[in-house]
């Protein structure tokens, strides 16, 4: 007996076993009061000079500590180690974004309530860390003065996958003629309302603006859970 | 390229669901969106590679595009998007951030044949 093909319904989400991952991760941050930001960018946009500035001025009030993430080399763990912050690298391999399992896997044996700011530098790619919830409260997206003007346009996906743009690098904004109208405008096209800092991790331009807007949202989160 | 394991999720909720239902799979319906992050044609030769050794084996991946639609505060209506460069009522001009689709990775149908004895 040959029957003719029929459709039944499934309905189910691709990445639902990431998104369940990254949401379990969530409510144990919460729980825990720690706020989670990550970083996505393309490579070379300064992710990893910013963070370990970030990590640098947070340090002294906060607790702060990072994953981060890579496909080869352990250099940026070794370079935000001498922020004195305990970090830890995630060698990805040959894949190309994280993914809330391997964030859940680098965590093992961290007592999450020792921090107050926990950061996961994403491997250096605009494209594919879009799809995937890692946990976190906030998601950046950087882009350096150096990579040009129209990169939110090239990239509208990512940019609607994050909550908050840094401009990076701004100190070399008068050497590469970088028009901040035109970013700012083009990013405003992709998401309309997105919040952008501009910083210069190297001089530290920007940098107290951006880290004040990240201790209000700590303080937000942990006002949401007491009440 | 994020394409072959996203692949390789489609093909292993298929099976299971295949294999939960006694049936066998001969195409795969997925609504992919344009903010998915997901290339089309990058994730229909991957599928082809994954697929091959698996039950699967030989099925199809039939991928419905869903376009981005946002929802204009000053019309109050729901409004597809023509260009993902401009998250601009296409109507009006009101700037949206608010997407109601176009972030879609959904497999919603399997089209399958009952795994009864072929008479020969």
């Amino acid at each position: 007996m040959r029957t003719e093909p029929r459709l039944i319904e499934v309905r189910k989400n691709v990445l639902k076993q990431n998104d369940v991952t990254a949401r379990a991760l969530r409510e144990s941050f919460h729980a825990a009061g720690v706020f989670v930001v990550s970083l996505v960018s393309s490579p070379g946009s300064g992710k990893t000079a910013f963070l370990e500035k970030t990590l640098t001025l947070l340090r002294p009030n906060n607790r702060v500590a990072a994953l981060v993430g890579d496909l080869a080399t352990e250099n940026d763990a070794q370079r935000l180690a001498r922020s004195q912050a305990p970090v830890r690298q995630i060698t990805t391999g040959t894949l190309c974004h994280l993914e809330a399992a391997m964030v859940q896997t680098a965590l093992e044996g961290w007592d999450l309530n020792d921090l107050d700011f926990l950061f996961v530098e994403n491997v250096g790619n605009l494209v594919c860390p879009s799809s995937y919830d890692l946990g976190e409260d906030l998601r950046l997206v950087l882009i350096s003065v150096t990579e040009g003007e129209d990169k939110p346009l090239k990239y509208p996906t990512i940019f609607n996958s994050a909550d908050v743009a840094i401009v990076s690098k701004m100190d070399l904004a008068a050497a590469v003629e970088f028009s901040w109208e035109t970013a700012y405008n083009n990013i405003q096209a992709v998401r309309p309302g997105m919040k952008v800092f501009q910083v210069s991790a190297k001089t530290g331009e920007g940098m107290q603006a951006y880290l004040e807007f990240l201790v209000a949202r700590l303080a937000e989160l942990r006002h949401t859970a007491s009440v | 390229m994020h394409e072959l394991s996203i692949a390789m999720s489609i093909i292993e909720l298929a099976e299971e669901e295949a294999a939960r239902r006694g049936v066998q799979v001969e195409a795969v319906h997925l609504r992919l969106g344009a903010l998915s992050g997901v290339v089309k044609d990058a994730l229909l030769s991957c599928y082809e590679m994954v697929c091959y050794g698996t039950p699967l084996q030989g099925s199809r991946l039939l991928v419905e595009d869903v376009p981005v639609v946002i929802f204009c505060t000053t019309c109050k209506a729901q409004r597809p998007l023509s260009s993902v460069q401009l998250f601009h009522c296409p109507e009006c001009g009101t700037p949206s951030a608010e997407i109601v689709q176009g972030k879609e990775l959904e497999v919603v149908a399997l089209e399958i044949k009952e795994c009864a004895p072929n008479p020969v």
